[in-house]
């Protein structure tokens, strides 16, 4: 199986150096062949196990209790600004 | 108090060698010598004045906790987990933050940015397993009473069957997994390392239990974990899985496991040989859902909020995000993710069906944990899939969701070995009962130095 390692970083929001490109490249592929493995394996008509507690809509009261400060929320930012978190932004300004 | 001083003194004179420790806690003497005040004061806590050292990504108000990755190097949290405030309340005094792979990437304690543990029974060559390598080495090496780990595919049981420790992989959902920074959300089991079994389920006694803050948790109620452990285990039936002595074993390890098992035969119980059919299955398995569920998981570390941006994080984590990216990815879903989870639910099944009282199934399973002894530093770093290989026989049990407890069975050339005990889901009582029979025909071996 081929991995487009750059195409796959970049959906992952990760930026990696081009002489990186080709050890991922081999290491993730020897992994991805190993996977083949499962190919073998009959899952016809066998449901998913996504979890495994048996829980099924946990819900508890929606009632109010203390919660971090505005200050205590910020303190590990490097990015702030009047109080807010300052993010980067999405919409370009025309 | 002095057992603090005494934790303290062990660290100053081997964490430099041994990088158990992240992070030692200012606070340590002092909380001692509240529990002390307190104690004199004949106020009684299960933990008071307890030394224990908890993973670097358990959450800790106001003591910087890492996850051992650059990207978090400074963060400081602004909360405590659960299971911390619980231990705190406990009295237990918190000695610092112990070593890990980052992001508990990893089976031998090399992936952390912090530089690699040491196996304490040999410094100089060998790992201490992974991925909470610095929790299992400060046990072992008397640096702290106990020491909290968490457990997604083997990351306790088999440190602690690299290190001489008892290890819990506690039930998914007993314990909670709130404030400890997520790495595989279905898998992710919150446990300890201590010396003995019965410290294990002291200390379980204290950690389990339902949380608002986590959904996950069991509304079951629970039992005294340390009682009947005495009890003994004449008349138990106890399964051993014949798929995992097929797969490629060492033959000391072989050995190791044998010798055990006649120890557990001569305490009366009956032995049985049992099948997991789709055990082979279960790396590939778990190096799907794992890295998918991680690539979730680490998306929200984007140096915003907190913590440095994604050019911080170590190749280990690069190549499960990537991996996960992939699997979860628009054509490749149906072949990689879904499948993984059908596959989970047959190795779900394996495990239900010997556990099957009415079809005369086991009370419990024994097997090895680590298919080999410890190995050499580097050994297999630059090959991910040998080391995701290491996970052999441990990964099941995330996967079934059920526990497991690693407990010491000797050494191989100076090197400590262990066996894992399984049982079905909430049955943590039964494996400190059979792990306890077993402790007591082992020479206790301690580490002097």
């Amino acid at each position: 199986m081929k991995i487009d390692v750059k195409r796959v970083a970049k959906l992952a929001n990760l930026e990696l150096d081009d002489e990186e490109l080709p050890k991922f490249e081999k290491q993730l592929e020897e992994i991805l062949s190993y996977f083949d493995k499962l190919k073998e394996v009959n899952i016809k008509d066998v449901e998913i196990t996504s979890q495994v507690t048996g829980l099924e809509n946990v819900i508890r009261e929606d009632k109010a209790a203390p919660s971090l400060s505005q200050e205590e929320a910020l303190s590990q930012t490097k990015s702030q600004h009047n109080g807010l978190f300052k993010v980067p932004g999405i919409l370009e300004n025309e | 108090m002095e057992l603090t001083s005494s934790c303290l003194e062990q660290i100053e004179k081997l964490n430099p060698e041994i990088n158990a420790f992240i992070t030692v806690s200012e606070l340590a003497l002092d909380e001692a010598r509240k529990a002390d005040e307190l104690r004199s004061n004949n106020q009684e806590l299960p933990l008071l004045g307890i030394p224990i050292a908890l993973k670097d990504i358990y959450m800790t108000k106001g003591l910087r906790t890492t996850a051992a990755s650059n990207v978090l190097r400074d963060y400081i949290p602004q909360y405590d987990a659960t299971v911390v405030r619980k231990l705190k309340e406990a009295g237990a005094v918190i000695l610092g933050k112990t070593n890990l792979d980052a992001w508990a990437h990893g089976s031998s304690g090399e992936n952390s940015d912090f530089g690699p543990t040491k196996n304490p029974w040999d410094r100089e060559y060998y790992v201490p397993g992974g991925s909470s390598s610095g929790s299992a080495a400060a046990v072992a090496a008397n640096l702290c009473a106990a020491a909290t780990g968490t457990d997604a595919g083997g990351s306790i049981r088999l440190p602690a069957s690299f290190t001489n420790t008892v290890g819990l992989k506690p039930t998914y959902g007993l314990v909670s997994r709130y404030g400890i920074i997520a790495m595989a959300s279905s898998l992710d089991s919150i446990g300890h390392f201590t010396k003995t079994v019965e410290d294990s389920a002291l200390f379980l006694n204290i950690t389990a239990g339902n949380d608002p803050f986590d959904a996950t948790t069991t509304n079951k109620e629970l039992p005294d974990y340390t009682k009947d452990l005495h009890k003994g285990i004449r008349g138990l039936k106890i399964g051993i899985p014949k798929e995992y002595l097929a797969m490629g074993i060492d033959k000391k390890i072989k050995e190791n496991f044998d010798n055990a098992l006649r120890q557990i035969e001569e305490l009366g119980a009956e032995i049985i040989e049992i099948s997991l059919p789709h055990t082979k299955y279960a790396v590939a398995c778990y190096y799907i859902i794992q890295p998918s569920e991680v690539s979730s998981n680490l998306a929200r570390y984007d140096g915003i909020r907190f913590g440095n941006d994604r050019s911080y994080f170590g190749d280990e984590a690069v190549r499960r995000i990537i991996l996960g990216t992939f699997t979860l990815s628009a054509g490749y879903y149906e072949a990689y993710y879904k499948k993984a989870m059908q596959v989970r639910t047959l190795i779900k099944r394996d495990f239900e069906q010997v556990f099957n009282p009415p079809a005369g199934g086991v009370d419990a399973i024994i097997a090895p944990v680590s298919p080999t002894p410890p190995w050499k530093l580097g050994e297999k770093l630059d090959n991910p899939l040998r080391m995701y290989l290491s996970d052999i026989f441990t990964t099941t049990a995330n996967l079934a969701g059920i526990p497991g407890l690693s407990v010491p069975s000797g050494f191989i050339n100076g090197l400590p070995a262990g066996f894992q005990i399984l049982g079905p889901q909430f049955s943590e009582k039964l494996l400190f009962q059979i792990g306890h029979a077993f402790e007591q025909t082992q020479e206790r071996k301690i580490l002097d130095i």
